[in-house]
């Protein structure tokens, strides 16, 4: 299959498609899925794309389950999926978290809860990005807003596994998943899979060894010392891990935190991120507004939204009960939440009918 | 055979219950291994939760990966298809494979990957207390049927043949000799493989159903067992489906 690859030029490509495309430009050589809308284009396209390493799982704890195997075994692998089939991988993806695997989850979010509506967008699952496993642990989630971002952050997102040794979460929506515009699929900068042997698997900043290497391996999920034993009692391990989980993505906050910010001069200024970031977009130009773009919604950069927002007042847009506001109400006291909630798209005029309730 | 060569020695005594049989599950597979002079660098050993997910992790010196609860099988099926030159060995207990992970076992079976699993069937929940699994048998006590169990335990075995796998087995760690076999003729199949082995927790089992000594749990396997199906007692021997049979 010829594929989309272009030299420089753009073609017009589905968001999911861009995605799965991404994914083969990062190296992903491991695809586990099971069918779900609005997702599954990803897995169609890249069973078509991809000659081995492409499973159809039984469901979507054994997709991210196998994901997290391949990974051990040496491969770059990613699986995609939506709301009920996230809630499903929630277990493993802290277990990948708790082992420092490097995978990456693709979430096209719809409407839910539950089911809900399997066609109709929303942004649902910010904070289930975050906190959707038990404990305590820190993800990587980025929020793509057109199908260019799909392909660029997508690579971006294995780049990011990969330095950092976690799970990390494309954080799609419906809209973003579905659309079909124009995006260049050249090649870009990725961060290989080194497998290097290791006595000490887990300790700070300990290369990634994989299966086969002689290392005798001991991963868990359980509470592990650096070399991997378990130590299920141990009050000073919990600490050290749970620590040294959290540091390493928060201490890389600063470069993991990428936004893009319009019209910086504007006293008003929209947060948003995803579709709503589009619409934004367009709101700005007709209302002389900022626009505060989130590329990466976690690790959430307090400090840093907090210099942007000083002075101005935000408005904060997004397709959920305003769980996005609730980050960026700890950064300002002057935050507006705009959100909606009917599986359909804010757009330009709505957005702009809501700013001026306000004004 | 120096059994220690197969053993992080470091991690004994282990923490499994005196007179526990998943030990003689370990034992019997080291010896399969050592017979077979597999690669112990190229195998990987994927446990689940429950004590049987100790059996090999941390105890064997090989690459381990103790999962989640039920989905030993699901991370395996990635391991495999992700570096085929690996041998990726399972073994989870009762209530992991066939209870919380029972869909992951029929759809490894199904699919025929090249995987060796080995249920380490104690028909107990071991680890969390001695609740009833999907493989008590009918009648017998445990926390969560304490008049004894009213349901139908599953046979493992008939359940994995009619998913399709080629190799299925049943030995117990009363025929610790058989066993070794049984999991070496796994090792050696050529596709997906499964050994019901049915093991002791004198603790939470044997405890609440009038054998807490060790020794008559082992008694009581040794009288319960039969090669010949069809006597109402724990079968145990090799199923090999006729298009798999060397
Ligand atoms: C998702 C989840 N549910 C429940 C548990 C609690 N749990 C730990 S071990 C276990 C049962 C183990 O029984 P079995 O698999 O038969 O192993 P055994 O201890 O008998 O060897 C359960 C239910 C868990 N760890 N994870
Ligand atoms: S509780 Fe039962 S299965 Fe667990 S170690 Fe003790 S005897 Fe073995
Ligand atoms: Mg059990």
């Amino acid at each position: 299959m010829p594929g989309y690859r272009t030299g420089g030029e753009e073609v017009l490509i589905q968001g999911n498609i861009a995605c799965a495309e991404g994914a083969i430009t990062a190296g992903c050589k491991f695809y586990a899925a099971y069918p779900i809308t609005p997702a599954s284009e990803i897995m169609n396209h890249l069973a078509k794309r991809m000659s081995e390493g492409f499973i159809q799982m039984e469901d979507e704890i054994a997709s991210i389950a196998s994901v997290i195997g391949a990974s051990w075994a040496g491969k770059k692998a990613m699986t995609a999926t939506s709301g009920p089939g996230f809630s499903l991988m929630q277990e493993n993806i802290g277990y990948a978290a708790m082992t420092e695997t490097p995978c990456v989850i693709v979430d096209v979010q719809r409407a839910g809860p539950s089911t809900g509506q399997a066609t109709k967008v929303a942004q649902g699952d910010v904070f289930q990005s975050r906190f959707g496993s038990n404990g305590d642990y820190e993800t990587i989630v980025l929020a793509p807003s057109s199908a260019q971002e799909m392909y660029d952050l997508t690579v971006e997102a294995f780049n990011m596994a990969e330095r950092f040794r976690t799970p990390v979460i494309l954080l799609a929506d419906e809209t973003i998943g579905r659309v079909r515009e124009e995006a260049e699929l050249g090649p870009r900068n990725v961060i290989d899979r080194k497998s290097e042997p290791t006595e000490e698997p887990f300790g700070e900043g300990s290369p990634m060894p994989s299966f086969g290497m002689g290392c005798n391996l001991l991963i868990t999920g359980s509470t592990h010392d650096s070399k991997g034993y378990r130590r299920a009692q141990d009050a000073e391990t919990q600490r050290w891990l749970s620590e040294k989980l959290r540091k390493k993505v928060e201490d890389h906050k600063k470069e993991l935190f990428k936004y893009e910010l319009i019209n910086e001069e504007a006293e008003n200024v929209f947060v948003s991120f995803g579709i709503e970031a589009r619409a934004c977009e367009e709101a700005c130009r007709a209302l002389d507004f900022g626009l505060l773009k989130l590329n990466t919604i976690f690790p959430f950069d307090f400090d840093e939204v907090s210099k942007l927002l000083e002075g101005k007042k935000a408005f904060v847009v997004e397709l959920n009960y305003g769980q996005l506001a609730m980050l960026v109400r700890n950064c300002s006291d002057d935050v507006r939440s705009i959100t909606k909630t009917n599986g359909e798209p804010m757009g330009p005029k709505e957005i702009i009918g809501e700013v001026k309730k306000w004004m | 055979m120096d059994v220690n060569n197969y053993l992080r020695t470091e991690v004994f005594p282990s923490t499994f219950c005196p007179g526990c049989g998943h030990g003689i599950i370990l034992n019997a597979l080291i010896r399969a291994i050592d017979d077979l002079k597999l690669d112990m660098r190229k195998m990987v050993f994927v446990s689940g939760i429950g004590c049987a997910g100790w059996i090999t992790s941390p105890h064997i010196k090989a690459d381990t990966m103790h999962t989640t609860h039920g989905r030993p099988l699901a991370f395996a099926t990635g391991i495999k298809l992700a570096n085929p030159e690996l041998k990726v060995v399972v073994i989870a207990g009762d209530g992991d494979l066939a209870s919380i992970g029972g869909n992951h076992l029929i759809h490894a079976a199904r699919r025929n990957i090249d995987i060796t699993t080995i249920c380490a069937n104690n028909s107990i929940y071991g680890m969390t207390g001695g609740q009833a699994s999907p493989t008590t048998p009918e009648g017998a006590i445990t926390l969560t049927t304490p008049e004894g169990s009213y349901y139908n335990p599953f046979d493992l075995c008939a359940l994995v043949r009619g998913a399709g796998a080629g190799y299925v087995a049943r030995a117990t760690v009363y025929h610790a000799r058989m066993l070794a076999k049984f999991i070496k003729d796994a090792l050696s199949y050529d596709g997906f493989s499964f050994i019901d082995a049915v093991s002791t927790c004198p603790t939470q089992y044997g405890r609440r159903n009038s054998m807490s000594d060790p020794f008559e749990m082992l008694e009581w396997l040794k009288r319960n067992a039969t090669t010949k199906e069809g006597e109402g007692k724990i079968v145990i021997k090799e199923w090999i489906a006729s298009s798999a049979e060397k």
